[in-house]
């Protein structure tokens, strides 16, 4: 891809991002919020395909627009679907925070490399070049996310698995233990 | 160069709309989104520091090419599933003070538990 290309369609599908954003922050009606939600996750997707993260992409494609829309789908399904509107008095202290905040990272993000630089600490550091150039001969496998997650930080999926299965169990606690009372209420 | 730092702009745009969504409203449901958007913010920020100008993505094809650095690309894949499951969490929690309270707006909640916690 010629690199006119690369920074339009960066430059677009960010703008479309920040857009989609800004709608979720402002819609009231939460069917239309989750709606909005899954293409988020979508444009967020086809960002990580244009910076080379293909594997982050469809995980973020099927977990976070498919996944995670159900999940609040769900939850409208049990509770409701309508935001109250907005109560005044928290809009300034709120505003105040988050543009405070912004103009710190904004600060700080000068003293940043350049974007898609090849000379940055992330590319140069020596664990970058071991992965990419022992990962053939020591595993195999020509796809290098897969072997970096399944074996060089296999300890770290470990620990998502568990956190995963932990996050599994609270959920059934919590929801059981609802209707468990509803089918007591019937009785 | 207007673009070198786009990516990291547009990174702390998102994380201000997360941030504010988060602590200006009362809905339980769109505090979990801005909280979401701000992940989402996060991640974007790891992806582009691995970028590499030229590169392609990290599959070995044979050829001496530049590949983008997998290593931000392995620890944002854990937290993508991290954060759905924290997500389905935080909904369930909303489910059971539904349950409760008969409302997902903290607001009302407080108002609910201030009324009943007050002396006769």
């Amino acid at each position: 891809m010629n690199v006119f290309a690369f920074d339009a369609l960066n430059v677009f599908l960010l703008a479309c991002l920040v857009v989609t954003a800004i709608a979720i922050a402002r819609l009231r009606g939460l069917f239309a919020v989750a709606m909005l939600s899954g293409i988020y996750s979508l444009l967020s997707a086809s960002v990580f395909v244009l910076l080379d993260a293909v594997d982050v992409a469809f995980t973020e494609a099927a977990v976070g627009a498919g996944m995670t829309t159900v999940l609040f789908l769900a939850t409208f399904g049990l509770t409701r679907s309508r935001e109250n509107a907005a109560s005044h008095e928290r809009r300034l202290p709120a505003l105040l925070v988050s543009v405070a905040c912004g103009a710190v990272l904004l600060f700080a993000l000068s003293d940043l490399p350049p974007f898609g630089a090849a000379d940055t600490p992330v590319q140069t550091h020596p664990i970058a070049e071991r992965y990419v150039e022992t990962t053939h001969d020591e595993v195999g496998i020509p796809n290098m996310v897969t072997t970096l997650l399944a074996s060089y930080r296999g300890f770290d999926t470990l620990g998502e698995v568990m956190v995963v299965f932990t996050a599994g169990i609270a959920v059934l606690m919590l929801l059981g233990r609802c209707s468990r009372e509803r089918a007591e209420d019937d009785h | 160069m207007i673009l070198a730092h786009y990516n990291y702009w547009v990174v702390v745009l998102l994380m201000m709309i997360g941030l504010y969504t988060i602590m200006a409203h009362s809905n339980l449901v769109k505090k979990l989104l801005g909280l979401m958007m701000f992940q989402t913010s996060v991640f974007l920020m790891f992806i582009s520091l691995g970028k590499i100008e030229g590169g392609t993505a990290p599959i070995l094809t044979g050829d001496a090419v530049a590949y983008s650095n997998p290593l931000p690309h392995v620890l944002i894949l854990t937290a993508i599933v991290v954060g759905v499951a924290t997500t389905a969490v935080g909904l369930a929690l909303v489910v059971r003070i539904h349950e409760a309270y008969r409302t997902i707006e903290e607001f009302e909640a407080i108002e609910r538990d201030k009324r009943e916690n007050q002396p006769a």
